[in-house]
C-alpha cells in the first residue's frame, strides 16, 4: 500500500458494536411494491436480470419445441410457413439477445463482481437499474410483436433486403431494430457499470496480478461490449432509417450496399459469440480450482487467452459471408484467422485439464456440469474448426449442420456452465442449498435430451436438410433423424421441469448453506448468504489470487469508512491502492422513469420519426430528475480548497 | 461492547479524501468508456461511407458537395470554445465557484451558437436524405453528431443550473470538469464529421 494516507497498523480493538445496524439504515433498499422500482443495489439487479433471462430461457425453449414438433414428420401442419418464420426468428433473438447476454454477462456479472471485488455496491447503480428495465423493455417488445401477430420474420440477424422496406412491409423488422436499440443500450450501460467497478473498486491488496479470472473476463467482455454492439446499433438504425423515412443505405439502385449490412452486424455478430462464450469460461475458470481444491494452473496463460480472444474476436467477421462471393484472399485470411482463435480456447482448455489432473476431485453437482460442458463444447470447437474451412463451409452452408455446429457452441459454451454456476452460486444468492439428486437427474436428462436432438442434426445437414424450412417431402428420407432429434426436446423439457422444482422447492425447504458451503476462495464467500445490503461488514483485503485461501491469520479490514452515508473505497486500476472514498448514490426511482420515457420515445419511432423529438423533452425531464443533486456533497467548498489548493 | 473480532490489524482509510478530480474521479472513466462507445459509432458510419464510396463511380452521385462556409465557421467556434472549458477543469479543483460559473455559462453561449450555425448547415448540405445512400451517409453523420451537441449544451446548461444554487461544490465541481471532457470529444468529433462532410466530398 503505498497511499500516503493509508496504513496498517498493528491490530486495534474496533468499537463498533452498532456497526452492522447502522450499515443495514444507510445501505437499506426500499421494500413493498414501489420500492421495487427504486431498488438499486446490485445483488436485486443482478437477480432480476437472471430471473428475466431465464424466463425468456423458457419462452424461447417453448418455440423451439413447437419447431422440432412441426419437423418432426414430412408436411405436418402444426406451424404455417409464416407462424414458422416468426417463430424461428423470435427464438434466435430471444435466446441471443434476452437469454444468452442478459444473463451470462448481466445477470452474473451485475451479481457477482462487487462481491468478488470486496465492495458495497456496483458502480453507478441507479445506470445498472435503468439498463435493468430497457432489457425487460427489450424483451417485452419483442414478445408482445409475436403475439399480436408482428414478430420479427427475417432470422435473428434480420438481413437486407428480406428485411428491408421492400420484402417486409409492415413493423416486424422495426420491432426487431428497436427490441436491438433496447438490448444493446441496456448491455452498454452494464459494461460501464461491471468495467468501472472492476477498475476502481477493487478491494485493496487485489492487484491486477492477483485479479480472479472471473474479473478478467467480466473486463474483457466489457470491453468487447463496449467495441462491439455499437456495431449492431448503427446497423440496426440503418435498418430502421431505411423502412422508416427512406434512406438508401441498403438499396443498390442508388449506391448502397446489401451487403454493408452484413459487415456491419458480423463486425458485432463474431465478437458476441466470444461476450455469450467467454462468461461460461469465466465460470469454468471459478468452480475448477474449488472442486479441485488447488489454485488453478496457468493463470497467466489463461488470462492471455482471454485477452487475445477479445482481440482476435474482433478479426473473423467475414467467416460468416464465406458464401456472399468476397475475393479469394478474403476467404484465405479470414480462414486463418479462425483457425488461430481456436489457440487461445485450446489452451484454456487444457489449463482447465492440468488443474483437475493434478488436483483432488470433488465430484460435486456443479463439477458434474462442468464435465458436461468440456465433452460438448469440444464438440461444438471441433465442428467450428472444420467450417472455418471454406469448401466444407460452402457445402454445409445453411444446412442443419451449421445449425448443430452453433448450438453445440452456445448450449455447451453457455447452458452448460450457466446450470454450473446456478448450482454453485444460487446458495448464495437464496441462502439454501439446492438438491443434488434433483440435480443429478436434472443433468443427465438435460445432456441425453440435448445431445439426442442436435447430435442428430450433424447427420441431417450432411443429408442436405437445410436450415429455415417450415417443413420438407417424404422423399427426402429425412423423417427418421427428425423423429430422434424431437425425441430430444421431451429429455430436454423434463430436465427443465426438474430444475424448477428443485429450484423452488430448495429455495423453501433446502439445507442451509452459510457463508462459505463450497470452501471457495473468492471474496463472495466471505459474507452471509444471502448478502447484506452492505454486503459486507468490513471490507476485506486481499492477499493472493484466491483471497480467503491465501489470506493470513490476520488478514487486515478496512477501516475509516463512514457508516452513516452509503460511502465506498476507490482503489487505483492496477495496484488497487485505495485512493479515495466516495459517496454512492442511494435508491431512486428515476432511474425507472427514465427508462419509461426511453422506452415510449424508442417504441413511437417504429411508426414516426416525430417521436424523436416529441419523446426527447420527456427524456431531458426524467434524466434531470434522476442526477439533479440532493444534499450536500460529502466535501464542501472549503475542504476542496483545503484538499486540492496544496496541489 | 465490541465486536467479536475484537483485536486486528486495519487499513485505516479515514484520511483519504472524498473527492476526486481528473483520471482519479470514477465518473471520468465512465465518461471515457461512453466516448469510447460513441466513438466507435462515428467510426463505423465513417466507415459506411467510404465503404458505400466504392460502390459509386461519381462521389457525390448526382448531388454538388455541401455548401463548405457554415462548415468552416462551424469548426473555428468548436475550436475558440475549447477555451472555456479548459477554464472550467482548471479552476474546479480549487474550488473557485463563481470561475466554474462564468465558464459554464460562456460554454452554453458557445454550444447555443454552434447549434444555430448547425441548422445553417443543414440548410445547404445540397441533398436530402432519401436521394442516395451517400447522401444517407452524410445526414446520419450530421444528424448523430447534432444529437451530440444537443445533449451537451442541455448538460451545460443544467450544470450551470446547478452551479447557481449551494449545491456546487465537492464532486459537483469535479461534474463540471468532466462536462469539459465531454465537450473536448463533441469538438474532436464535430472536426472530423465537418472533414467527411465538407472535404471530402471535393477529392474523392
Amino acid at each position: 500500500m503505498s497511499s500516503h494516507s493509508v496504513l496498517i497498523s498493528e491490530p486495534k480493538v474496533i468499537p463498533t458494536s452498532d456497526s452492522a445496524s447502522r450499515l443495514a439504515r444507510t445501505w437499506r433498499q426500499p421494500s413493498g411494491f414501489w420500492g421495487w422500482f427504486s431498488n438499486v443495489h446490485h445483488t436485486a439487479i443482478g437477480t432480476r436480470y437472471m430471473v428475466t433471462a431465464f424466463i425468456f430461457f423458457l419462452l424461447g425453449g417453448v418455440l423451439a419445441a413447437v419447431m422440432r414438433l412441426q419437423l418432426t414428420r414430412p408436411e405436418n401442419n402444426v406451424l404455417g410457413p409464416d407462424a414458422y418464420n416468426q417463430f424461428f426468428t423470435v427464438h434466435g433473438s430471444t435466446m441471443i439477445f434476452l437469454f444468452a447476454v442478459p444473463m451470462m454477462f448481466q445477470g452474473f456479472g451485475v451479481y457477482l463482481v462487487p462481491l468478488v471485488c470486496g465492495t458495497r455496491n456496483i458502480a453507478f447503480p441507479r445506470l445498472a437499474a435503468f439498463s435493468y428495465y430497457l432489457f425487460l423493455g427489450g424483451g417485452l417488445l419483442l414478445w408482445i410483436g409475436l403475439l399480436t401477430n408482428t414478430g420479427a420474420d427475417a432470422g435473428w440477424f434480420s438481413y437486407v433486403p428480406l428485411a428491408g422496406p421492400a420484402f417486409t412491409p409492415g413493423k416486424r423488422a422495426d420491432f426487431w431494430a428497436q427490441m436491438i436499440t433496447f438490448t444493446e443500450v441496456s448491455a452498454l450501460g452494464t459494461a460501464i457499470c461491471i468495467a468501472v467497478t472492476i477498475l476502481r473498486h477493487r478491494a485493496p491488496g487485489m492487484t491486477l496480478n492477483r485479479m480472479p479470472i472471473l474479473l478478467w473476463e467480466k473486463l474483457v467482455i466489457s470491453f468487447m461490449v463496449i467495441f462491439a454492439m455499437p456495431a449492431v446499433m448503427v446497423v440496426s438504425s440503418m435498418l430502421l432509417l431505411d423502412r422508416l423515412v427512406s434512406t438508401q443505405f441498403f438499396n443498390p439502385a442508388v449506391g448502397g450496399d446489401a451487403l454493408l449490412y452484413q459487415h456491419l452486424f458480423w463486425f458485432f455478430g463474431h465478437p458476441e459469440v466470444y461476450i455469450i462464450f467467454l462468461p461460461g469460461t469465466a465460470i469454468v475458470s471459478s468452480l475448477v480450482p474449488v472442486f479441485t481444491r488447488r489454485h488453478i494452473f496457468g493463470y497467466t496463460l489463461i488470462v492471455l487467452s482471454v485477452v487475445a480472444t477479445g482481440f482476435l474476436g474482433f478479426g473473423v467477421w467475414v467467416h460468416h459471408m464465406f458464401a456472399t462471393g468476397i475475393p479469394q484472399m478474403s476467404a484465405s485470411f479470414f480462414t486463418a484467422a479462425s483457425l488461430v482463435i481456436v489457440i487461445p480456447t485450446a489452451v484454456q482448455f487444457f489449463c482447465w485439464i492440468a488443474t483437475v489432473w493434478n488436483g483432488r476431485i470433488q465430484p460435486k453437482l456443479p463439477m458434474l456440469w462442468l464435465f458436461g460442458f468440456f465433452f460438448v463444447f469440444l464438440i461444438g470447437g471441433l465442428s467450428g474448426v472444420m467450417l472455418a474451412s471454406v469448401p466444407v463451409d460452402w457445402q454445409v452452408h445453411d444446412t442443419f449442420f451449421v445449425v448443430a455446429h452453433f448450438h453445440y457452441v452456445l448450449i455447451g459454451g453457455a447452458v452448460f456452465p450457466m446450470f454450473a454456476g446456478l448450482y454453485f452460486w444460487i446458495p448464495k444468492i437464496t441462502g439454501r442449498m439446492m438438491n443434488s439428486t434433483l440435480g443429478h437427474w436434472h443433468f443427465w436428462l438435460f445432456f441425453i435430451g440435448f445431445n439426442l436432438t442436435f447430435f442428430t442434426m450433424h447427420f441431417l445437414g450432411l443429408r442436405g436438410m437445410p436450415r429455415r424450412i417450415y417443413t420438407y417431402s417424404p422423399d427426402m428420407h429425412w423423417n427418421a433423424l427428425n423423429v430422434v432429434a424431437t425425441s430430444g426436446v421431451a429429455f430436454m423439457t423434463a430436465a427443465i421441469l426438474v430444475f424448477l422444482a428443485n429450484f423452488f422447492y430448495s429455495k423453501k425447504y433446502g439445507e442451509l448453506a452459510g457463508d462459505n458451503p463450497w470452501a471457495a476462495g473468492s471474496l463472495e464467500w466471505a459474507t452471509a448468504s444471502p448478502p447484506p445490503h452492505y454486503n459486507f461488514l468490513d471490507l476485506p483485503t486481499v492477499n493472493g489470487r484466491e483471497a480467503l485461501w491465501d489470506a493470513e491469520p490476520d488478514q487486515a479490514i478496512v477501516v475509516g469508512l463512514r457508516d452513516d452515508v452509503p460511502e465506498v473505497l476507490v482503489t487505483n486500476s492496477l495496484d488497487s491502492d485505495p485512493e479515495h472514498k466516495e459517496e454512492t448514490v442511494g435508491p431512486s426511482i428515476w432511474p425507472f422513469l427514465t427508462s419509461i420515457t426511453v422506452s415510449a420515445t424508442f417504441v413511437g419511432s417504429i411508426f414516426t420519426a416525430w417521436a424523436i423529438p416529441y419523446g426527447a423533452p420527456f427524456v431531458v425531464i426524467t434524466l434531470i430528475g434522476w442526477l439533479w443533486p440532493r444534499g450536500h456533497s460529502p466535501m464542501t467548498r472549503e475542504e476542496a480548497i483545503e484538499e486540492y489548493s496544496h496541489g | 461492547m465490541d465486536r467479536i473480532c475484537g483485536e486486528r490489524a486495519v487499513l485505516d482509510v479515514s484520511g483519504l479524501p472524498n473527492v476526486a478530480f481528473g483520471h482519479k474521479n470514477v465518473t471520468w472513466l465512465a465518461n471515457v468508456l461512453y466516448m469510447t462507445i460513441e466513438g466507435t459509432m462515428f467510426a463505423l458510419v465513417i466507415a459506411s461511407y467510404f465503404y458505400l464510396r466504392t460502390r459509386s463511380t461519381d462521389w457525390p452521385p448526382g448531388n454538388s458537395p455541401p455548401y463548405i462556409w457554415f462548415g468552416v465557421a462551424n469548426s473555428i467556434l468548436f475550436l475558440l470554445s475549447v477555451l472555456p472549458a479548459r477554464w472550467i477543469q482548471k479552476k474546479a479543483p480549487s474550488g473557485d465557484r463563481a470561475a466554474v460559473t462564468i465558464g459554464l455559462f460562456i460554454l452554453a453561449i458557445f454550444a447555443s451558437a454552434c447549434i444555430a450555425l448547425r441548422v445553417y448547415e443543414f440548410t445547404t448540405l445540397n441533398c436530402r436524405w432519401s436521394d442516395n445512400a451517400y447522401a444517407s451517409c452524410i445526414w446520419t453523420l450530421i444528424g448523430v453528431h447534432s444529437g451530440h451537441l444537443v445533449t451537451e449544451w442541455i448538460e451545460t446548461l443544467v450544470i450551470f443550473g446547478v452551479s447557481l444554487t449551494d449545491k456546487m461544490e465537492g464532486t459537483r465541481l469535479a461534474d463540471a470538469a468532466i462536462n469539459s471532457d465531454y465537450w473536448y470529444f463533441v469538438v474532436v468529433s464535430g472536426f472530423i464529421v465537418n472533414f467527411i462532410i465538407y472535404a471530402t466530398p471535393r477529392f474523392l
